[in-house]
């Protein structure tokens, strides 16, 4: 026993030098995945609806984003493109504008997400779908989360 | 002169500059991963004769703008019940199918419905028409959506798994990892046994 004591006196202080390598590994891993919202929200966070049927977005670099939702102190639909709010005639102009920034062989792949707010009337998602069919973009995704539908209606 | 007496620089605040950076960058990213239901518009036509269907191949949903739910124009319903009725007229099997591949028109013979003369006659002649009201939320046309791509969903992950004992769901999912021809050849497969036919119409105002 007296043996074991004497061992346990002797243990030395674990060495904290390659903390700062540990914490530097972790700072990297971080600053590689952190994506920085490239667009500012003009209109108030769209509430997302809810979909149990989801499928995930690959390939995010062929996405590009359409927002509806609404303006505090405004009334109606808003729809924003890129950083300002627009009309739904401008949705043909942002869908050119997308497909200018990728190679030929890419554009038939081009998704365009559709980021409404639950409150949104169908009309306006309608118009924008109508436009869209226009300049023959017709890969669309509808963003939801993911949870039960009973959610939306409420 | 000066060279000899240069004094190391200390470097034991380096932990916590790092960490400091380490908290910003915790705090800013967002690891969201982009979710929801893909469909395909359909492609601008000009002059298009719609073709003539029968009326019992067509399981009309109407969303007014109340967000009340109408089935076959007669039926008020729950958003709850709706995937298992689409889900009854899918399925159904009543008579003889669109022919493929050349082929004699058949009977549905993997379809477990009623085989009710009066509801359609086969997966591929099944139509299924979302009729909705400008003024309908978006929540509810998402949900009604989500059901009835869900109805196809339960109906193929059925037969999947009849076929080759595993999911549909699965199956898309092995195929996403590991890709190859027999998996390629099982989805189409599936895909033209229950193929997914839901068609939009115009909203009224």
């Amino acid at each position: 026993m007296s043996k074991f004591r004497k061992k346990k006196k002797g243990m030395p202080a674990i060495s904290t030098a390659s903390l700062p390598d540990i914490v530097f590994m972790l700072l990297f891993f971080f600053m590689v995945t952190t994506v920085m919202r490239e667009t500012e929200l003009k209109i108030m966070k769209p509430k997302l609806p809810k979909a149990t049927e989801v499928k995930k977005l690959e390939r995010k670099s062929l996405v590009s984003y359409i927002y509806v939702g609404k303006v505090k102190g405004q009334g109606g639909d808003k729809i924003q493109l890129n950083d300002r709010i627009a009309d739904v005639k401008d949705v043909k102009y942002f869908i050119f504008a997308e497909r200018d920034t990728h190679p030929e062989d890419e554009i038939p792949l081009l998704t365009t997400s559709i980021k409404a707010d639950i409150n949104s009337n169908v009309g306006t998602i309608t118009d924008i779908k109508e436009e869209l069919r226009n300049v023959n973009a017709l890969k669309i995704n509808y963003s939801t989360l993911t949870g039960d539908v009973m959610d939306n209606i409420k | 002169m000066a060279k000899r007496d240069l004094p190391e620089i200390n470097a034991g605040s380096m932990a916590d500059i790092a960490f400091l950076l380490l908290i910003f960058f915790l705090v800013t990213t967002t690891m969201d991963v982009d979710t929801g239901i893909s469909r395909k518009l359909p492609e601008k036509q000009d002059d298009v004769e719609p073709p003539i269907l029968k009326e019992k191949n067509v399981f009309v949903v109407t969303v007014n703008r109340n967000n009340e739910i109408l089935v076959e124009g007669d039926t008020f319903m729950t958003v709850d019940k709706l995937r298992e009725e689409a889900v009854k007229f899918i399925d159904n099997g009543g008579g003889f199918g669109n022919p493929i591949d050349g082929a004699e028109p058949a009977e549905c013979d993997w379809c477990e419905g009623a085989k009710d003369p009066e509801s359609s006659d086969h997966p591929n002649k099944a139509i299924i028409s979302l009729e909705s009201d400008r003024g309908t939320s978006y929540g509810t046309y998402i949900a009604v959506q989500n059901e009835l791509v869900g109805a196809y969903t339960i109906l193929r992950n059925r037969l999947s798994e009849k076929l080759y004992g595993i999911s549909y769901t699965q199956l898309l999912k092995d195929n996403k990892n590991r890709p190859s021809e027999s998996m390629k050849e099982k989805i189409a497969n599936i895909k033209a046994k229950y193929p997914q036919i839901i068609s939009e119409a115009e909203p009224t105002k």
